[in-house]
């Protein structure tokens, strides 16, 4: 297990270090870094003074390996568009995205699993069959289609929810939390279904086929012929047979949740990361586009080998076949 | 001559694939659904009733004209309505849907040069060259697509020089969109390859001295096309909406060469005050033209499928 462990680890440090590489060639070569800063009419002794300053006359490899380093001590340089160290933005901009990615992700994850559950228990129910013809519709809409439709419904038509920004927030040293306010928590709404509603149409699709297939295996029917409660055999006997490609699927998710809480955060004009990165984007801020790339990066790197790891407690099998074939 | 065709094309109504489009009514409606627009994209300059970028043909006086009142000059019926700038939202929606449909197309045939050339080198080659390949495919598929989209895109912004940002951005949307989808053509392409790679025929044909790059263009390719096909439906139905979304970002089409995305952005800046017609037409045809693609390609998957049969 641990051989296992430490091999994933390794296959991600290497994809940091790419995308390192990448970050740190978005700096050095789009656009010159010394012209960002002094502007067209500098002096070409301002110029080379502070390209030594910078070191950016050393070799390729030496500036590659401190822009990691000081990337590991979360410097990543200041904004372009608001001249602001680049760490210091992230950091204020972090708690609506983990706010939002949480609210949604717990929405996505819990119902999509009831759904999945109770569409597989209820194959040929009506409710059942409904639920999964809106599913097929909710895969095919856009995010941000979605997020139009829900706020022209609540915040245009009906004037129930705010249509943009995070209401009011509550500060707890430097992290600002929506939770603790009425208006803080009616604008979570809509913003949260919009970005969770695509993953949980997936889970729900996914959680429904994976039952059905277990429900047709030997265990569940001798199961049943115990005597067992019906309840027991689709919930401690079925369901959780089918985690581990439902926890695949969720920690990949959760990737996309980040992706696409780009587009939510647009479309709902929350201060998150996302939006920093658009904006990035239209403006050509290179080191925040370098540094929200590492910090995504690190987040996926981190998910996917949390998912790894992860297997090992739902499945105990994976435990015992992975020792066996690295002993 | 013209008996040939003729044969052909009762050959080609008499298959099996056919006779499976013709029984099956989403198939064939939402094939009708793709023509039509497709047609209308094609041709949008010759129906749509006033050139949307034209501004001798556009009046202020116009602007905001709810669906169906008739225009204050000559009288003609604005059938969808008119934006704040007096322009015909039909047809700004046709020739946003012909960009849109133009990005989608091209950004698809890259992406698909792309896997399969890479595909076909992976799965014939081996070695060293499918682990590179491969490797790099496994990197970007930890990311989303339209995440790695944006981030070309962002990337080839800042190396276009300023005064060509506009009139360069449908291509670098094309790039990123067709750059952020090629491995899944090239995963598939691969594993194809290497099942065809053991057959007989191409036993065959290396025994008597064809060069590899022959025998994966002429030999295998043909032979693991159809999934390829099946792939590219559903990336088209993938890259329209990546298209939008970007658009509907701001970092993709420009306002001066809006598509569908970008009119969808503009539209919701009307949501509020009332001018909803805007906003929902083309939200209306977008959804439209994604959803009859997916559908076919779902189809095309089903029917192509030969386990299913």
């Amino acid at each position: 297990m641990l051989a296992y462990i430490l091999r994933r680890a390794a296959q991600s440090v290497l994809v940091l270090l790419v995308v390192g590489l990448i970050a740190f060639s978005m700096f050095r070569f789009i656009g010159d870094p010394i012209d960002n800063m002094l502007g067209q009419e500098a002096q070409q002794e301002d110029i080379d003074r502070l390209r030594t300053e910078l070191g950016l006359d050393a070799p390729l490899l030496v500036q590659y390996v401190r822009f990691l380093s000081s990337a590991v001590q979360g410097d990543f340089g200041v904004s372009y568009g608001q001249g602001r160290p680049v760490a210091d933005i992230l950091a204020e901009r972090a708690p609506a995205t983990l706010e939002l990615a949480l609210v949604s992700g717990t929405l996505a994850i819990s119902f999509g699993i009831v759904f999945g559950v109770f569409t597989a228990i209820r194959r040929n129910g009506f409710a059942a069959q409904a639920i999964m013809s809106l599913s097929l519709i909710g895969v095919s809409l856009p995010t941000f289609l979605i997020g139009i439709l829900l706020i022209y419904v609540f915040s245009v038509e009906l004037g129930w929810l705010p249509s943009f920004g995070r209401g009011e927030t509550v500060e707890l040293g430097w992290w600002t939390t929506g939770f603790a306010t009425r208006s803080g928590l009616l604008a979570l709404i809509l913003p949260s279904i919009t970005l969770g509603l695509y993953q949980m149409t997936l889970i729900m699709r996914l959680v429904r086929s994976e039952m059905l297939e277990v429900l047709r295996q030997d265990y569940i029917r001798f199961a049943r012929a115990r005597g067992l409660r019906t309840r027991t055999v689709y919930f401690r006997h079925a369901l959780v047979n089918t985690l581990v490609p439902v926890t695949t699927v969720i920690g990949l998710q959760l990737g996309s949740i980040i992706a696409f809480g780009i587009v939510t955060e647009t479309v709902f004009q929350w201060p998150g990361l996302g939006l920093l990165f658009v904006n990035a984007i239209q403006f050509v801020d290179i080191p925040v586009m370098a540094a929200y790339l590492m910090l995504i990066s690190v987040m996926f790197v981190l998910i996917n080998l949390f998912v790894d790891v992860l297997y090992f407690f739902i499945d105990p099998r994976l435990r015992v076949d992975r020792s066996e074939a690295s002993a | 001559m013209s008996t040939s065709i003729g044969l052909r094309l009762r050959n080609a109504l008499d298959s099996d694939f056919a006779y499976l489009f013709l029984r099956s009514p989403v198939a064939v409606l939402s094939a009708f659904v793709v023509i039509v627009l497709v047609l209308a994209a094609i041709f949008a300059p010759l129906i749509s009733p006033q050139d949307p970028f034209n501004p001798i043909e556009l009046n202020l006086m116009n602007g905001f004209t709810p669906p169906g009142t008739p225009n204050a000059f000559t009288g003609e019926s604005f059938w969808l309505g008119t934006d704040d700038q007096g322009r015909d939202v039909f047809s700004t929606i046709l020739h946003g849907m012909r960009i849109s449909l133009f990005v989608g197309v091209s950004a698809v045939s890259f992406a698909l040069l792309l896997g399969v050339t890479l595909g076909l080198l992976a799965g014939y080659v081996g070695g060293w060259t499918d682990t590179i390949i491969m490797r790099v495919a496994d990197v970007q598929l930890t990311f989303p697509a339209i995440l790695v989209a944006m981030l070309i895109f962002g990337i080839a912004k800042g190396i276009t020089p300023v005064e060509y940002r506009d009139q360069m951005a449908i291509w670098v949307l094309i790039l990123a969109i067709g750059l952020s989808d090629w491995v899944q053509f090239a995963r598939v392409v691969r594993g194809a390859t290497l099942v065809e790679k053991g057959r007989e025929y191409v036993q065959a044909a290396q025994l008597i001295g064809r060069r590899p790059g022959a025998i994966m263009l002429r030999h295998i390719l043909p032979n693991v096309l159809s999934p390829v096909l099946v792939i590219a439906t559903i990336s088209l139905a993938l890259a329209i909406i990546a298209e939008a979304t970007l658009s509907f970002l701001g970092v993709g089409a420009p306002p001066t060469q809006p598509s569908l995305g970008t009119l969808i952005r503009i539209g919701q800046g009307f949501l509020f005050s009332g001018e909803w017609w805007i906003l929902l037409f083309p939200s209306l045809t977008l959804l439209a033209l994604a959803l009859s693609v997916n559908l076919l390609g779902d189809w095309l998957r089903d029917a192509l499928n030969p386990r299913l049969k």
